[in-house]
């Protein structure tokens, strides 16, 4: 018997994520023979035209609709999708901040396996999937086996995977009834939007963008002095922020802005996938790092393996004199 | 507000070129230098707050080598209250499963309030704390980036999302929050701090003080195993520019130029 496959699918606005198009091209990769079944959790029209549009993609749709579900609550969503999906069964998701609020309590519910962030699939060897994930924030590659006669549930990069073209006519069954009720003890309140900056990285055409290997906020100035060199403005990663250098609204990546240069220079960044799913619009990527192994050489256009504090002030004397 | 904060002993990424062994069996551990995982770290450092606002008392505990003491020390030297090292040979190859299930068993033997890990570690996984809350039947938030006690019962949290933007809960207390960079400033720790509490005892606890059997934990139990580390065959890459820093920086120049990176 084939392999029941359940692709948690994320929408807004009436119109699925991009990795609605992508999970099934997962599925297939761990079972062409699957029933591959789409779940959507939301309310209203809203709801409706996300499932027709899931239905272009996937043969068979299951919605569940229910006031509550206007925002997704991984807390009230979890418990209705032990009831709906059998424990053995395959569920699919995008490693993203719902997923990640969502997978590992769901795999232990359902008494599932629980692979998550996965980049690559080998296939399933009787029960065994084969996965590939990352460590060390991208610098290595892991292959991993994965138990999954007990059922799986897996998270997925976005991205990654190819995206599937729309040409099903699938069906859409409503399982709201099948749900049941569930509670949770956390409650959406509201979305607080992000504050926007004096600078507006994302409508620059050159960005100069630090991270760790700023090492110290003295240094920032050192990115600036070649931003301004250069006619363009300092952006930066993750833990520039975190240790509160820099504004949130300069930071580049998916937790923050998602920007789209012509030029990237990423200075003492690794490149982690969270920064690089912000830079969008193909940029010619200059990427200064000491760490030759750095995941940022796997996406940059042209690379400088040298630490940027003693590189980046050399840059900017050769850019005043060869304007 | 008594809370209990997991923590891990990690290469340091600020410190570190992780390499691979000549057989992809594990990392080269020779020479790397470990740290308190970054996330945990601001995780001890909001126990810590909430603490000193509400009252209670900040537990840590890790699950690890002998050597996951030093880190225990170091939150110790934070402010943490107290430390619980859980260790034991029965515990190597555990998945994320086990590792949760080893948690579990700590917070049981405790009486928590409220149970922080960091958001993700080394392995990127981002899942014990989604699980031991699921074990517990406790409520859960991952991605946390700000708290607000609100009495005795509950939390308002908010959680970072896609976009830089914050989605705001309320969450019933006990439950489990997994926390993300930047919710805080982690307070400087200085020699000096881990000397004043180089002298408190540790409890190491082994997994029959626990009440965990080996297969309940261990590689046997494991569903989810690591076979490898490699280095995937990689399309071509960045075109690297050899030579000294001037030269480098002069050809860089250029390109830059032909490609519009000068105003």
């Amino acid at each position: 018997m084939s392999r029941q496959i359940f692709a948690y699918i994320e929408h807004t606005d009436g119109a699925v994520e991009d990795s609605a198009f992508e999970l099934i091209k997962v599925a297939e990769g761990i079972d062409s023979q699957a029933q591959v079944t789409a779940l959507l959790f939301g309310s209203g029209q809203e709801l409706e035209d996300a499932c027709q549009h899931a239905a272009s993609i996937y043969p068979q749709v299951w919605k569940v609709d229910k006031q509550e579900h206007s925002y997704p609550n991984a807390e009230l969503i979890r418990p209705q999708l032990v009831n709906l999906v059998p424990s053995d069964a395959v569920v699919l998701t995008p490693f993203d901040t719902f997923g990640m609020d969502l997978t590992p309590g769901l795999a232990i519910k359902l008494d599932s396996a629980h692979v998550s962030d996965i980049v690559g699939l080998d296939g399933v060897d009787g029960d065994t999937l084969k996965a590939v994930r990352q460590e060390h924030g991208g610098q290595v590659h892991t292959h991993v086996h994965c138990d999954i006669s007990g059922g799986a549930v897996l998270s997925v990069r976005g991205g990654v995977f190819p995206a599937a073209e729309a040409g099903q006519e699938g069906a859409v069954t409503d399982k709201t009834a099948d749900a049941g009720e569930a509670q949770a003890g956390r409650t959406f309140k509201e979305i607080r939007e992000a504050e926007v900056g004096e600078v507006d990285i994302t409508k620059e055409d050159i960005l100069v963008s630090i991270g760790r290997g700023i090492e110290e906020e003295d240094n920032v100035e050192i990115a600036q002095e070649l931003a301004e060199a250069m006619g363009g403005v300092v952006s930066c990663s993750r833990p520039v922020v975190d240790a509160k250098w820099m504004e949130k609204s300069r930071q580049v990546g998916t937790s923050g802005m998602t920007v789209k240069p012509k030029i990237y220079l990423a200075m003492g960044i690794s490149g982690s996938f969270q920064h690089m799913g912000g830079v969008k619009g193909n940029p010619f990527i200059v990427a200064v790092n000491k760490n030759a192994n750095a995941p940022i050489f796997q996406v940059a256009h042209v690379g400088v393996v040298e630490d940027m504090l003693e590189f980046a002030p050399v840059l900017t004397e050769k850019i005043q004199e060869m304007k | 507000m008594n809370i209990l904060v997991c923590v891990k002993r990690v290469p340091d990424p600020a410190e570190n070129e992780i390499e691979i062994n000549s057989d992809g069996s594990d990392i080269e551990r020779e020479d790397l230098v470990y740290s308190v995982n970054e996330w945990d770290n601001y995780a001890v450092e909001e126990a810590i707050q909430i603490r000193d606002q509400h009252g209670g008392s900040v537990t840590v505990v890790s699950v690890g080598e002998e050597e996951s003491e030093e880190i225990l020390r170091r939150e110790m030297a934070m402010g943490a209250d107290q430390g619980i090292l859980v260790s034991d040979d029965a515990f190597e190859g555990a998945d994320g499963r086990g590792i949760a299930t080893i948690l579990k068993a700590v917070a049981e033997n405790g009486d928590y309030d409220l149970i922080l890990t960091g958001a993700q570690s080394d392995e990127g996984a981002a899942q014990i704390g989604g699980m031991l809350a699921a074990m517990l039947n406790q409520p859960y938030a991952s991605l946390v980036n700000e708290i607000q006690v609100q009495g005795g019962t509950k939390l308002e949290v908010g959680r970072e999302i896609e976009g830089g933007n914050q989605e705001v809960s309320e969450i019933e207390l006990p439950c489990v929050l997994s926390i993300q960079s930047g919710i805080n400033e982690p307070r400087y720790v200085g020699i000096r701090g881990i000397r004043k509490v180089s002298g408190v005892e540790i409890p190491e606890k082994e997994a029959s003080d626990l009440g965990l059997s080996e297969d309940q934990v261990g590689e046997k139990a494991a569903r989810v195993k690591r076979v490898d580390y490699f280095h995937p065959e990689m399309g071509e890459g960045a075109e690297i520019l050899e030579g000294g820093t001037e030269e480098v920086a002069e050809k860089l120049v250029e390109l830059l130029k032909s490609k519009g990176g000068m105003k």
